[in-house]
């Protein structure tokens, strides 16, 4: 194809989602385009329900990652907010209309024609490519100073699980210090908003169905309490306490427990993502004037006010740094929930440009 | 010791809900205490679901009645808001702690120690008993001031139903000109929540499971627009164009498709409580950070207001007014829905023979 950039990275041609080399291109730059080499690439959860075409959406051959920080090494003529050896990241979305009321907001991730950075169909029709790659070709809109403090590997993963919580705890008030918040689930996004929630100065309990989480909680990311989400007793103890709980958990799960812990009007924001409804009694709801929200990602605003915030508080994700050739074994203990908290693919160092395949 | 006052009203004896003819003694008056003779007392359907015993909690007999207007006839010495011959409310809170966070915030109605006005007990361990009666005893923080130019017997309904419409929609925004406001099922509730819409000047929208509710929606009510929920090419015309929707309707129903209808940050607001868990699914909600709330009645500050707010703006419940001999037909006849759309029983009428 004439004026397209040769890429190359790792893709998954089919549901086993077994992630192999790829040699693919992307756009050549346009004058409001920046041009990042990729020097790391966090792994979600989205990644791996969306290579092995959990949702049905997968359009092979897909490369994944949303979570990528790099540097800028080149910039169209229009691009004024960044310039060539900045360090920048990239999140969930590449793309939105821009004119509707969700992006006039700020809120680009709730545009109808938000188009996603991997297995998405950007404005010139063709597939969008992920991170797990050693370059991105993005609008400037949808790109992030990353500040100088931050070290890139551990700052990666706050493009989506970051975003992903801040953006719920600062729109519904859950940014207050003193406030009680609830953090369901010690994963990627877990963690992160127990960080997120020591920072603005509010107790911290993690809600979790291992009990052996518990030390990491109170030791490590310093909450200050910790209750069993199946023990009634616990559950009955923390009833009514908390303004807010961030709901991080995708498997199907019982929430009038978690609705009970909240004090009258308190929230409860899912940002996991269960594919199969959950089951709401309505008077969990009605008694006490609760309300219960979904959020998913965050605007680019907010993507930049949050990585903003983490540099001057000093909040980092904790990784575990990989190559490229361990991702498919990533994958697998990522399915099993081995993982504290965020797999980082070190691509500069570890993406091989040869042996790839273009099929 | 002074006796207990006599009070007469109708009882449910059991949960086949037929109320008949009871005497019972009103608890004792303290210095804080409004007594009120009641002339008019809306019904609910909290009213019908409890002496019929549907939630398990009804202790026989049942007076019931929570949607009272009256008139003052006693004050204790320590009462600052009432005097004797004013005219005055009771919605279905009539105690509450008055010391937790939620009352210091005027949420009495979230207050864990929350006393209805009826089956429940005092403080002191007596039964509370309810509006369909010809008198109450009330602490005077329980009560709100009715405005002498609104008509008695259309206001009682909004003790209950206006407080639990209104409540909502002032906390949650849903208030403001220009925003466009959904309205499911058009009953006690709902029609009030058109009426409150439509005096903040937005545009409402009543979605409703019958046709047959169009023409008064939209020619009796105001309301811009009317959606059969059943229609699915209605409902996909007006996917993501409502910033809120109050849903009334406490039979079990879909919620998917009013998530459906709401615009980014939207607020589906459950009032009706379905006696079994509803199917949520979690992707329309993220997807658009769409927000489902509950809410029960309000405080009484919130009370106060919402009667003022209808005062300045002439809103009053539409009602059909009956004698207590009525009122079990009444409850026949609230069980099919069968009102337009608030039954309220003339009290004084009918009370001696009773």
């Amino acid at each position: 194809m004439a004026n397209a950039l040769p890429a190359f990275g790792w893709a998954a041609r089919d549901a086993s989602g077994v992630l192999s080399p790829f040699n693919f291109t992307r756009r050549s730059k346009k004058d409001d385009d920046v041009t990042l080499k990729i020097l790391y690439c966090g792994i979600c959860h989205t990644d791996l329900h969306t290579i092995k075409n959990e949702w049905g959406n997968a359009m092979y051959p897909v490369v994944p990652g949303h979570e990528a920080v790099g540097v800028v090494t080149d910039v169209g003529c229009n691009v004024h907010k960044f310039k060539v050896g900045e360090k920048v990241g990239v999140g969930f979305m590449v793309g939105s209309c821009l004119s509707c009321d969700s992006c006039k907001q700020d809120f680009e991730n709730y545009c109808d024609k938000m188009i996603t950075t991997c297995n998405g169909i950007y404005h010139d029709g063709l597939t969008t490519y992920g991170g797990f790659s050693d370059i991105l070709v993005v609008n400037e809109h949808f790109v992030v100073r990353i500040p100088e403090n931050l070290p890139l590997d551990k700052a990666a993963p706050l493009f989506c699980a970051g975003v992903t919580v801040y953006s719920p705890m600062k729109y519904f008030g859950l940014n207050e210090p003193g406030k009680h918040l609830g953090v369901v689930g010690l994963g990627g996004l877990g963690h992160v908003a127990v960080k997120f929630g020591k920072a603005f100065g509010m107790k911290v309990t993690v809600i979790s169905t291992s009990p052996k989480k518990e030390k990491e909680a109170i030791e490590h990311l310093g909450a200050d309490s910790f209750l069993v989400s199946r023990d009634p007793d616990h559950i009955q103890a923390a009833r009514g306490t908390m303004d807010g709980i961030i709901d991080t958990v995708s498997a199907f799960h019982p929430i009038a427990p978690l609705l009970s812990l909240l004090k009258a009007t308190g929230k409860m924001i899912m940002v996991g993502a269960p594919n199969k409804p959950l089951e709401l009694p309505t008077s969990s709801l009605i008694q006490g004037g609760k309300i219960l929200a979904g959020s998913c990602v965050g605007g680019m605003k907010d993507t930049q006010e949050m990585i903003e915030f983490a540099a001057k508080h000093g909040i980092t994700a904790e990784v575990e740094v990989i190559g490229m050739d361990y991702v498919n074994t990533a994958m697998e203990r990522l399915a099993a929930g081995d993982v504290k908290y965020r797999f980082v693919i070190d691509v500069a160092n570890t993406l091989n440009s040869s042996g790839g395949s273009s099929t | 010791m002074e006796q207990p006052q006599i009070a007469l009203g109708l009882a449910a004896m059991d949960s086949s809900g037929v109320l008949s003819p009871f005497s019972f003694p009103l608890r004792a008056k303290t210095e804080d205490d409004i007594t009120l003779r009641i002339l008019y007392c809306g019904i609910c359907r909290t009213d019908l679901s409890t002496i019929k015993n549907e939630w398990g909690n009804a202790t026989y007999p049942v007076v019931p009645g929570h949607e009272i207007v009256g008139i003052i006839i006693e004050v204790g010495c320590n009462v600052q808001k009432f005097k004797v011959g004013e005219k005055a409310g009771v919605g279905y809170p009539i105690s509450a702690c008055l010391s937790c966070d939620n009352c210091n915030h005027d949420c009495e109605n979230y207050c864990p120690k929350l006393v209805p006005s009826f089956n429940s007990f005092h403080s002191d361990g007596t039964k509370t008993y309810g509006g369909f009666s010809n008198m109450i005893i009330v602490n005077e923080h329980f009560a709100v001031r009715i405005p002498e130019n609104l008509p008695c017997n259309k206001i009682a309904p909004l003790m209950c139903a206006g407080i639990t419409v209104y409540n909502p929609m002032k906390h949650h925004g849903l208030n403001k000109p220009g925003m466009h406001l959904g309205v499911v099922g058009l009953g006690g509730l709902g029609h009030m929540a058109v009426k409150f819409g439509k005096a903040y000047g937005m545009k409402v929208t009543v979605i409703s499971t019958s046709t047959s509710k169009r023409k008064e929606a939209i020619e009796n009510l105001g309301a811009e627009a009317f959606l059969l929920s059943s229609n699915a090419d209605q409902m996909k015309v007006a996917k993501g164009t409502m910033d809120g929707i109050i849903d009334t309707v406490s039979a079990v129903h879909e919620i998917s498709p009013l998530i459906a209808l709401l615009k980014t940050y939207g607020k589906l607001i459950m009032l009706g409580a379905p006696n079994k868990p509803v199917e949520l699914p979690i992707f329309p909600l993220m997807n658009g950070g769409k927000i489902v709330a509950g809410s029960m009645i309000g405080g009484m500050k919130d009370t106060q207001e919402m009667i003022d707010f209808a005062a300045e703006h002439n809103i009053t419940a539409e009602v059909e007014v009956i004698g207590m001999n009525d009122v079990n037909v009444a409850m026949e006849r609230l069980e099919k829905g069968d009102v337009r759309y608030r039954f309220v029983i003339d009290v004084a009428k009918n009370i001696a023979n009773a």
